[in-house]
């Protein structure tokens, strides 16, 4: 493989066909094609879980729009513009998470916006989900991989900076989304198995610190509803119990589109949200539930395909930790609502209705095509 | 490269795609573990979420039937149902108690006591989810006010019932009885299935007597509800079956006169129609506003009704003992012609007083100086009451209470109506039982003239009077004249139990009716005043009740005393004499005499009834027949 590869380098066209429409708008079919899918497809779940409210459904469109230009904007950027970028960016961003703990907005607890005058309202940690593997990425590949232990370190104090600082705001889910979007890189980048093991082990003992000094008692509290909702039934477990009665009432093949009661008789929160997998499952059944799992593992193995296929340690590291965290973000989620995991405000991804996160994803999927379509044969 | 370091990109490329692979593994494990999880509650547990499912969503509800409409004999309605709206809360859906109740306050023109009574039916027992009324009858206004702030408020909520509505409230209270709230004495007698649904259960009157066939039955739906027990659909419903509508024998007009008579004094009026037993008129002057009993009285418009020295609540029409006085006589009259004790010409001589023997106590009679010589008409037309002391004395007690319990004295003799009293017949049993005393010749003298132990309702005068005009026929009183639809009355009101009267001479009842007669039209009748210019004849009697005794030879001087302990005027009588329409029994409290007081009530319930309503009364019945079965159904 390695030496058809290096063979084709030195070829201007190295796939032998002509470069396509789709080279020239620097677009990845496969992916744009998985991604609609799923768009359109989550616009039906939502326009049910939003109880047949059209105008969420038109926000979420427009913001779909928007997003989807943004994602072209991306594709259009050479890697190395985001390579070069990643330092400053990632500056920027540590300058905006500490800005947001002294002047941030927000809401429930949390300051979690950046209002600053002339600028839309914006969230910092969400634009360190793409720029912290990016540094991470940018500091590692500088060097032979797999880092060196010392390497590593640094790479990991890259991503716990951040981490931390989200964490005050405090904002669990995103805060562990960006780590894990960093460590993925820490380990795309060759970590070795034994500093992996290492690392689990510290992180275990690590958990019951966490627990006393670094959680706040409302996470605290979703850990434990977790682990017996019905402890609390009318509470903090409700949420729970509702989207899992919502999605084994769904059964095989599900109630029907706009037919799921649990979602419209507001037994299940927050049901066009974090939870709309549940209106999902429980209105298409486990066949509906199959057929989404499928489209999300279509689009991680596209893009674990084109984290492969790319041509420089930069590039596979970025591409292979969006990637991930994509999934992250899907596991979660769905992990969550049927009651695997504990309840963090993490949604499905380019389903559930919100902007932010639905940007930061698009921009995401924006950055793989623009390492697949700006593939040169030449090695880097 | 810029860092100039030997970098061997085949091998890195050969890390990342092992490491990819790792991954790829990774994640189709992860989402096969989610597919599994999802198999798991979709397929394996699919049973058990699809029951919590339905559960959740769908609850069967009662659905209370409203309440039977209460018509008067022209179809004129008495009591109907109209929707009252009232804010509820659900104390498991409210986020924080006490914040909720302060934004209501705010919100809402809640008094006290409605805070009270709220937290006292929250500490009481009572089903889960069940919402408990916070304030009742809300106006337009305040559910407009709530409707802006509902969001806010999780467990709030504005219902709509049927609530009974008296639209002639103060004529009708104590003819009717009303509805209530069910109190928790109540809730242990009745059917809990029965009455799921329903609030409000007869508290007295014919609500109360009525009370099963006004209900009706109740009804059942399944309904779609959100989390917050919103309804947001029916999915099944089974009818409730309407209570039974009713119409009474009531005149509303009669009814409005007897009060109009009696307003500013306190007294009954009870108007018996004597062919059928139907209570035409039952009136308890002063009366109160039952609406407000409905939904709960405040504390104090209850303290003011129950403090009142004019009584309101007190019906004194079924419930007002009284001694019945020379009304009585009548009945004596014909105790004493049948029993033998007097004949038609039996004639005494009345010096003014009575006396077994020439040292014994005086009992005297009204006029101090006396009749002079007495035959049983003249003592009937005078009110002469040493003609009865001495018939008294020649009966017996064992003679008087036999034709006395005959006439319905001493114990409810009626139907349907409920909540009356049956006053106190007085015999040898009773008087060694309550007293431990032997019966006195002196207490039959007393019992001779309606004083002494006797006591007798209103209601049970009306009754014995109508008895007079039948004749002896019994006809027990009642209330309920038809129902509404095809259930018989007959089904429903209790079987009379009374057996006629009969007398050895049948003709002694047209004797009595004629001396009666006497009363009115006679030219020394006590009530030949009130009588005056009547275009039929009647027959009535005249009597005055001491509410204290005088001691012997003391003056009564009505001036002197302080206008409460002063006589209850009474009358009894029927008319026409030949063919009663109507038998009245009238008392005013403290009216003073008989004749001057409560004759002319009577005469005007006459003249009313058998001139007035007989001529117009079947157009007024055919207008308001249709106006009612148009406003309501």
């Amino acid at each position: 493989m390695a030496t058809r590869e290096v063979l084709g380098s030195t070829a201007s066209n190295p796939l032998g066909r002509p470069r396509g429409i789709w080279s020239v708008l620097h677009v990845d079919p496969i992916l744009l094609l998985l991604l609609i899918a799923l768009v359109s497809g989550g616009l039906f779940v939502l326009y049910s879980g939003a109880d047949r409210n059209f105008e969420v459904v038109k926000a979420q469109g427009i913001r779909f729009g928007i997003a989807f230009a943004v994602m072209l904007v991306f594709a259009q950027l050479d890697p190395s513009v985001f390579r070069r970028w990643a330092p400053w960016l990632y500056g920027l961003g540590l300058i905006g998470l500490v800005a947001v703990i002294f002047v941030g907005v927000g809401a429930k607890g949390a300051q979690r916006w950046l209002a600053l005058p002339g600028l839309p309202r914006f969230q910092p940690s969400e634009l360190m989900k793409l720029v912290v593997p990016m540094m991470a990425a940018w500091y590692l590949s500088r060097h032979f991989l797999p880092p060196k232990l010392s390497r590593i370190g640094v790479g990991l104090v890259i991503v716990l900076l951040p981490m931390v600082l989200i964490m005050k705001q405090p904002d669990l889910g995103t805060s562990l989304l960006v780590g894990m979007a960093g460590l993925f890189v820490v380990f795309f980048a060759g970590m070795s198995w034994k500093l992996i093991s290492a690392f689990v082990v510290m992180v275990s003992v690590a958990a019951p610190v966490m627990w006393f000094f670094g959680m706040r008692d409302y996470q605290k509290q979703r850990v434990l509803t977790l682990l017996d909702p019905q402890s609390d039934p009318l509470g903090a477990g409700w949420n729970i119990i509702q989207s899992k009665t919502a999605i084994g009432s769904g059964g095989l093949d599900g109630k029907g589109w706009l037919q799921g009661t649990q979602s419209h008789l507001e037994f299940l929160p927050e049901s066009h949200t974090d939870f709309i997998v549940a209106v999902l499952a429980e209105e298409f059944g486990f066949i509906g539930m199959l057929i989404l799992i499928s489209v999300y593992f279509l689009i991680i193995l596209r893009c674990l395909y084109i984290s492969v296929t790319a041509q420089d340690s930069f590039s596979r590291l970025v591409a292979g930790a969006l990637t991930m965290t994509f999934f992250i973000y899907v596991f979660v989620n769905v992990g969550m609502v049927s009651g695997l995991l504990p309840v963090v405000g993490v949604p499905l991804p380019l389903v559930s209705y919100g902007g932010t996160s639905t940007v930061t994803l698009m921009a995401a999927f924006g950055i793989l095509m623009s390492i697949h379509t700006h593939r040169r044969m030449i090695t880097a | 490269m810029p860092w100039g370091e030997f970098k061997d990109t085949a091998a890195e490329r050969r890390l990342f795609q092992r490491r990819a692979f790792v991954m790829l593994l990774m994640v189709f494990l992860l989402l096969a573990g989610l597919v599994a999880r999802m198999y798991q509650l979709q397929i394996v547990e699919h049973d058990i979420y699809t029951t919590l499912s339905d559960k959740n969503r769908v609850q069967v509800q009662s659905v209370p039937p409203p309440r039977g409409l209460v018509y008067d004999r022209n179809g004129i309605l008495l009591a109907e149902n109209r929707p009252v709206f009232s804010v509820t809360v659900v104390p498991e859906r409210v986020g924080g108690m006490d914040a909720t109740l302060d934004q209501l306050v705010r919100i809402l023109d809640i008094s006290d006591e409605d805070l009270e009574r709220f937290q006292r039916r929250l500490r009481e027992p009572r089903r889960p989810f069940q919402e408990i009324p916070l304030r009742y009858d809300l106006t337009e206004d305040e559910i407009a006010r709530l409707a802006v702030h509902r969001h806010e408020l999780p467990g709030v909520e504005v219902e709509a019932e049927l609530v009974r509505y008296y639209p002639h409230s103060e004529l009708t209270a104590h003819a009717l009885g009303f509805v209530g709230r069910i109190n928790r004495d109540e809730l242990q007698r009745i059917d809990p299935v029965n009455y799921a649904g329903t609030n409000y259960i007869g508290k007295s009157g014919v609500e109360r007597f009525y009370e099963e066939l006004l209900h009706g039955k109740v009804g059942y739906q399944h309904v779609e509800t959100n989390a917050r027990g919103r309804t947001l659909r029916v999915l099944e419903r089974e009818n409730p079956v309407p209570g039974e509508d009713l119409e009474l024998h009531i005149d509303l007009r009669l009814q409005n006169r007897a009060h109009e008579l009696l307003d500013g004094r306190r007294g009954a009026i009870v108007a018996i129609e004597p062919a059928t037993g139907g209570i035409l008129a039952l009136a308890s002057v002063p009366g109160f506003d039952a609406n407000k009993f409905v939904t709960g009285i405040s504390v104090a418009d209850y303290g003011e009704l129950r403090d009142s020295k004019d009584k309101p609540l007190f019906n004194r029409a079924l419930r007002g003992q009284y001694p019945p006085g020379s009304t009585l006589k009548p009945m004596l009259a014909i105790a004493a012609l049948d029993s033998g004790a007097v004949t038609r010409d039996h004639t005494i001589w009345d010096p003014g007083y009575f006396q077994f023997n020439s040292s014994g106590r005086r009992y005297r009679d009204w006029k101090r100086g006396g009749h002079g010589w007495v035959d049983l008409t003249y003592a009937m037309a005078q009110s002469c009451d040493v003609y009865f002391y001495e018939a008294a004395v020649e009966m017996g007690v064992d003679t008087m209470h036999s034709y006395l319990s005959r006439f319905g004295f001493g114990e409810d003799a009626t139907l349907d109506v409920s909540g009356a009293l049956s006053g106190l017949l007085p015999s040898r049993d009773w008087k060694r039982a309550m007293r431990n005393e032997p019966w006195y010749p002196g207490d039959s003298v007393n019992l001779g003239i309606g004083q002494g132990f006797m006591l007798a309702t209103p209601l049970q005068l009306a009754t014995a009077t109508a008895l007079i005009a039948n004749r002896g026929e019994w006809v027990e009183p009642r209330l309920l004249k038809d129902i509404q639809g095809d259930r018989s009355v007959d089904e429903f009101l209790p079987s009379e139990t009374h057996e006629p009267l009969k007398l050895k001479d049948p003709s002694d009842w047209d004797f009595i009716a004629d001396a009666m007669a006497e009363v009115m039209h006679g030219t020394k009748g006590t009530a030949r005043s009130a009588a005056r210019g009547a275009s039929y004849r009647m027959a009535g009697k005249t009597g005055t009740a001491q509410v204290f005794s005088l001691a012997e030879d003391e003056e009564y001087e009505a001036e002197e005393v302080r206008e409460r302990l002063r006589d209850h005027a009474l009358f009894v009588g029927f008319a026409p004499l030949d063919n009663p329409q109507i038998a009245v029994a009238v008392i005013v409290e403290n009216g003073g005499g008989g004749s001057s007081t409560a004759a002319p009530v009577a005469r005007a319930l006459f003249d009313a009834w058998l001139l007035e309503f007989s001529a117009a009364g079947d157009d007024a019945a055919l207008i308001s027949k249709t106006d009612a079965e148009s406003g309501v159904h």
